[in-house]
């Protein structure tokens, strides 16, 4: 298991982050680029040296600043992959991979042994006598892999994998790396800011923001109660965050958002709450409508998405207060004549709310 | 009007560079045109000529081998540290670049000479370095020191860091990066500042005649000889001259093989 507590500043960039990790899943750390998601691989790799830090793997000591101690990379039992891969270019791609076994002082057919594994186990074998240069982004992708593989690290830094790759070779890479992934026995994080991979990848999730965790837990965890807008985004979802009135009170029924009030079914619990609205819940109408929905809010359309892209059904971005996301059917579009820029009214019921705190 | 101008101004251009062209080239021509290939031939065998001959291979490969076993360690720490005194060390190794080299002579008789202010140290230890064959090759390293330091310097600091910070997480302490990464990424540029380095040291003049003077066999060296023979044999100095001229070319064309034009 790894556990981390890690502090950097430099110059505008700042992080503090706390960070899990079990051994034998991945976690991915997921955000913006400038979130701080390379910084903490370098960090746990031991390339940079933090303002303060504690990291131990395994009840291993790595990093503790406060008593001192900053373990250099080449004693950490780290297999980092780059997002560039940094293949050495003066190496063939067998020396490559063999190149973090040197260490161990292996007999010749040991060692021949374990790098033809690592390059089978990463889908690259029968690429050795090759130069790097000769090989395709694919390639020197897995060739990558298996270097950091082979020396049979304890902690896998896998930096945007597939973010150098073009989209029909990601397709294919993504499913083998996904398969291989959860073959390993160590540590895996993995860092992307690609919400499709995190969801893919995260056996665990955490969210970054700015240098901050804005989220951190089970994928399914984060699927079903979202508490950054960047997660909702993810989830494809509405997300609000704001204050209950007091329980017993006439308040109690709503919640005071930044944008807006919205009315939902009374609940136990903490006055600040978050609140979802699945776009599926919300109704669309040309005019005022009649009826039980107790939120109206009411505005222009900005933008008609087909989900999936010529999909059966429509995602409509609306310029309400609070801003909304629905989801309607082709017909539903057709019937009402629904076109950007028009006014409409969007309603849900109070039950159609998911309050959590 | 303005036409005429930069007419003008491009033939002006033409004429200066054309004109620097033949300022180089002529003498080389001239000095080529003026031996026949057998005779040349005839002159290496001559006795002055192939110990000079001898004397300049051997000191020039001892001082660029010194200049690099000395050297690596220092362009080493100028490429990759920060560190007081950075300034006044890059000021020092550049220095033998611009300062005359017979100044470098007297210079290294102060230092080195029987009453110089290391001399009575070092003739304690048995070694005298004055109108030695040692000396050619001490005077020679003081010359030709800074083109491998810098273009080693130059070359090291180029590696990319991304492969150096990967060789350390894959077990690799900064010495086993610095042998398998960093000098096969460097080569290309070590081999160049060797070449170069070896280059000024095959024709080191004004230092080696004011340090290790101009004894045939022991401190004669190819440039000396030709010096000599020009006061009494002139075919000998062109003979001498057309071979290290050759030599001077085969460095070239290894240097720029070395490294694409850009």
């Amino acid at each position: 298991m790894l556990a981390a507590r890690l502090t950097e500043r430099r110059g505008d960039f700042s992080l503090d982050v706390d960070l899990t990790a079990e051994a034998g899943t991945t976690t991915v750390l997921v955000g913006e680029s400038g979130a701080g998601k390379t910084s903490i691989l370098r960090l746990l790799a031991g390339l940079d040296r933090p303002a303060r830090g504690l990291v131990t793997v395994d009840g291993h000591p790595w990093v503790d600043t406060g008593r001192g101690l900053l373990l250099p990379p080449w004693e950490r039992p780290v297999g980092y992959l780059p997002q560039d891969y940094a293949l050495f270019p003066h190496l063939s791609v067998e020396e490559n991979v063999a190149f973090g076994l040197d260490a161990r002082r292996l007999a010749p057919a040991v060692r021949r042994d374990r790098v033809r594994e690592a390059l089978a186990a990463a889908g690259a074998a029968g690429l050795g006598g090759r130069l790097p240069h000769r090989l395709s982004g694919g390639e020197q992708q897995r060739v990558a892999l298996a270097r950091a593989l082979a020396p049979g690290p304890r902690l896998l830094l896998l930096d945007e994998p597939l973010a150098a790759l073009d989209p029909r070779t990601r397709r294919a890479v993504r499913t083998e790396l996904r398969e291989l992934l959860a073959r390993l026995s160590c540590i895996t994080v993995y860092v992307t800011h690609n919400p499709l991979e995190a969801l893919v990848f995260g056996d665990r999730i955490v969210v970054l923001d700015s240098g901050r965790v804005s989220q951190a837990g089970p994928r399914d965890e984060l699927l079903r109660y979202p508490r950054s807008p960047f997660v909702a985004e993810l989830m494809g979802t509405n997300l609000f965050m704001g204050h209950r009135g007091p329980a017993g009170t006439s308040d109690a029924g709503s919640v005071r958002t930044a944008e807006g009030e919205i009315a939902v079914t009374e609940h136990p619990g903490e006055s600040e709450v978050f609140l979802t609205v699945s776009p599926r819940e919300i109704t669309l109408f040309r005019e005022h409508p009649e009826g039980s929905a107790q939120n109206v809010f009411r505005g222009a359309i900005v933008e008609l998405v087909p989900e999936p892209p010529a999909g059966e059904r429509v995602r409509v971005v609306l310029g309400t207060r609070p801003m909304l996301v629905a989801e309607v059917t082709r017909e539903a579009v057709a019937s009402l004549a629904l076109r950007e820029g028009l006014d409409v009214f969007a309603t849900f019921k109070a039950t159609g709310v998911t309050l959590y705190s | 009007m303005t036409a005429l101008r930069a007419q003008l101004l491009r033939l002006l251009v033409a004429g200066a560079a054309a004109g620097l062209l033949v300022l180089l080239a002529l003498p080389l021509a001239a000095l080529v045109l003026r031996v026949p290939p057998g005779a040349l031939w005839q002159r290496v065998h001559e006795p002055l000529v192939l110990d000079a001959l001898r004397l300049s291979l051997v000191t020039s490969a001892g001082s660029t081998a010194l200049v690099v076993a000395l050297g690596l360690p220092l362009a080493y720490l100028l490429a990759t540290r920060r560190f007081r005194g950075k300034r006044a060390v890059e000021l020092l190794i550049d220095l033998p670049l611009v300062l005359p080299p017979t100044v470098a002579g007297v210079a290294l008789l102060a230092a080195f000479g029987r009453a110089g202010l290391a001399g009575g140290a070092l003739h304690g230890l048995g070694v005298t370095l004055p109108f030695t064959t040692l000396g050619v090759v001490v005077a020679q390293a003081f010359v030709a020191a800074p083109f491998f330091v810098g273009a080693a310097r130059t070359g090291l600091a180029e590696v990319d860091r991304r492969y150096l910070d990967m060789a350390a997480t894959l077990r690799s302490p900064p010495a086993r990066t610095f042998v398998r990464v960093m000098l096969p990424l460097a080569l290309p540029s070590l081999l160049a500042g060797a070449a170069m380095s070896w280059a000024r040291a095959l024709g080191e003049f004004g230092a080696t005649i004011t340090f290790a003077g101009n004894l045939p066999g022991v401190t004669q060296t190819m440039p000396l000889a030709v010096y000599l023979a020009l006061q009494s044999d002139l075919e000998a100095a062109v003979a001498l001259s057309v071979l290290l001229l050759a030599v001077s070319v085969v460095v070239l064309l290894l240097v720029r093989a070395r490294r694409p034009a850009h």
